[in-house]
């Protein structure tokens, strides 16, 4: 296989990139969903009366 | 068209009593200019080929400073509070800042015009084309300036994301008004006019767009 | 489609507090991300056959280009957003509009790395001044680093959601002209003419260029839920803290005024008053003593 440097460095960024991305958003969420309520944590079962202060759907 | 001139005015009678721009703005473009002629060695024929990049980024970095100023003399005493209430539609006070902006900037770059002449040798081949390419130039910078100054500067706001949201979307600018520059001070063989031409679309564009979206940014300041 | 109520006595499946943004969706979604990966290295290296001018790097393509829509959709997706959070006034957009702008950003970041190195052995070069859409990605690609820097440093939500919105559509607007001043200025461009359109590509390249705009947008999809739900609990997590803190304020509030009601005199005028008593005092009398 020719090139065999620039495929492993092209492909290596873009798999690396893209699973650094993944596990920062899922530590993300999961940080995050520890300080909201159960019944808050999904927009589309959050009740309509919670205080969600200048949402308009 | 009476509250754009009362705004421009008043920008401009503060800018004469302080004379911020005039003693701290000015003397910078001329340091730049200077700078740029001892990093590039002083070789006389690349820096008269590079003149009007030269010019145009210069002119770029002064703008900023300008632009935080035209901001700051409105934050600082809550003025945008009585900007709002004088009751003046949203777009006559973008207009009256940026003509305020676009009149220092050409001051500046008139000073400038000098400079080269002097200092890098360049001789203008096509007067009527360096001037109408730098005032349509100086009117995207001022429009596109006064949105983005009043979105970034001052309001709590670090004043240090300005030249990061503006300097990419001048970019065009820069490149036309540098080709415009090039045939006027016949520096490449190119046609001034049609980047004459880009940067009117530009600052019409911008205007538009400072015009609709001031008086958004203006009910939050 | 019927429209049925779900009957009351069901218990609402509620989401458990610290399990984080995935859903059985999310995570089957996930899986097939990952598998949609591993097939597509296997046609990307084993099944297709190196290109005859490109030799083996002719390979990148099938990361580079789905890379750049993904990219593109992104930033779409936050001009769509943009338009309806100053129409609608709706912060529910912001969120779709900067979980739009952050993968955005990830995937033109990941189309310009990937174009790099790709243009090295191909044109000779890393980088192509006088390529328009090379260049025209860096522009788009730095309005929207600083469309994300801005939206650090405003406070509000409200007037970061307006003003990142004029921001990000002011950056799209711009597009036009970026693009046709940087094609004046290069009056040339290297970059193939899309190579999609003129046959040119082989049918198993062709299939798996397609299989990786497949896998490029599970992908996004998956992150765009994780990232909207992020956003969305950014939003709740704030509310709530405010609340928390609105009902320690009330208690400590309610707690002076029962403590100025059980040692009346200290600091209550009023109430040792006897001048001033009448029948407007029982109120917190009867309420302290309930207390």
């Amino acid at each position: 296989m020719t090139h065999l440097g620039y495929l492993i460095a092209g492909w290596g960024i873009v798999l690396v990139a893209m699973a650094l991305y993944a596990v920062s958003l899922a530590r993300r969420g999961r940080e995050l969903s520890a300080r909201v309520p159960a019944e808050r944590q999904r927009w589309m079962t959050t009740p309509d009366d919670a205080d969600t202060a200048g949402f308009v759907r | 068209m009476r509250e754009v001139w009362a705004v421009a005015r008043k920008d401009l009678r503060i800018e004469w009593r302080s004379k911020v721009v005039a003693s701290q703005v000015l003397p910078f473009a001329v340091i730049v200019l200077v700078l740029f002629g001892l990093a590039l060695d002083a070789d006389r024929s690349t820096l008269r080929s590079f003149t009007p990049g030269l010019f145009w980024v210069t002119v770029l970095f002064v703008a900023i400073l300008t632009i935080q100023r035209s901001v700051s003399i409105e934050t600082a005493s809550s003025a945008f509070e009585a900007l709002r209430l004088s009751g003046a539609a949203g777009w006559k006070i973008f207009a009256g800042k940026a003509l305020a902006v676009a009149a220092q900037l050409l001051a500046i770059e008139a000073v400038m015009l000098l400079g080269v002449v002097v200092l890098y040798r360049s001789s203008f081949e096509d007067p009527v084309l360096v001037v109408t390419a730098a005032l349509a130039a100086t009117v995207a910078i001022a429009t596109a300036g006064s949105l983005y100054g009043v979105l970034a500067v001052g309001m709590g706001v670090r004043d240090t994301i300005l030249p990061m949201l503006l300097l990419p979307i001048l970019a065009p600018v820069l490149v036309a008004a540098t080709r415009a520059f090039d045939d006027g001070l016949s520096t490449a063989a190119v046609n001034g006019w049609a980047w004459c031409s880009l940067l009117a679309c530009f600052a019409l564009l911008y205007a538009i767009i400072g015009g609709v979206a001031y008086a958004v940014v203006l009910e939050d300041a | 489609m019927a429209i049925t109520t779900a009957p009351t006595d069901k218990p609402v499946k509620l989401v458990e507090p610290g399990s984080g943004t995935g859903s059985r969706t999310s995570r089957m979604l996930g899986v097939a991300c990952l598998v949609g990966v591993a097939v597509l290295m296997v046609f990307a290296f084993v099944l297709t056959e190196a290109d005859l001018v490109q030799q083996d790097v002719v390979r990148m393509i099938y990361i580079h280009v789905p890379s750049a829509i993904a990219g593109y959709t992104g930033f779409v997706i936050t001009a769509i957003a943009s338009v309806m959070v100053l129409w609608k006034k709706s912060l529910w957009w912001d969120i779709v509009a900067v979980a739009g702008a952050e993968i955005g950003l990830l995937f033109t970041g990941l189309m310009l790395a990937t174009g790099v190195i790709w243009g090295r052995p191909t044109w000779n070069t890393w980088w192509e001044w006088g390529d328009v859409r090379l260049m025209t990605s860096l522009m788009l690609f730095l309005v929207y680093v600083g469309y994300l820097a801005y939206r650090r440093v405003v406070p509000s939500a409200e007037v970061r959601a307006r003003r990142s919105a004029i921001i990000a559509l002011v950056g799209v607007i711009n597009v036009p002209i970026v693009n046709r001043s940087v094609e004046w200025w290069a009056s040339r461009t290297l970059h193939q003419q899309s190579s999609l359109s003129d046959g040119k590509l082989e049918d198993l390249t062709l299939f798996t260029l397609a299989m990786g705009f497949v896998v490029f947008a599970m992908i996004f999809a998956w992150m765009l839920i994780h990232r909207f739900r992020i956003g969305w609990l950014e939003v709740q997590a704030d509310t709530v803290g405010l609340q928390a803190a609105m009902a320690e304020r009330r208690a400590q509030m309610e707690a002076d005024i029962d403590d100025a009601v059980a040692h009346p005199g200290i600091g209550a005028d009023t109430n040792a008053d006897p001048n001033k008593s009448g029948p407007d005092d029982s109120g917190p009398n009867e309420r302290g003593g309930a207390a």
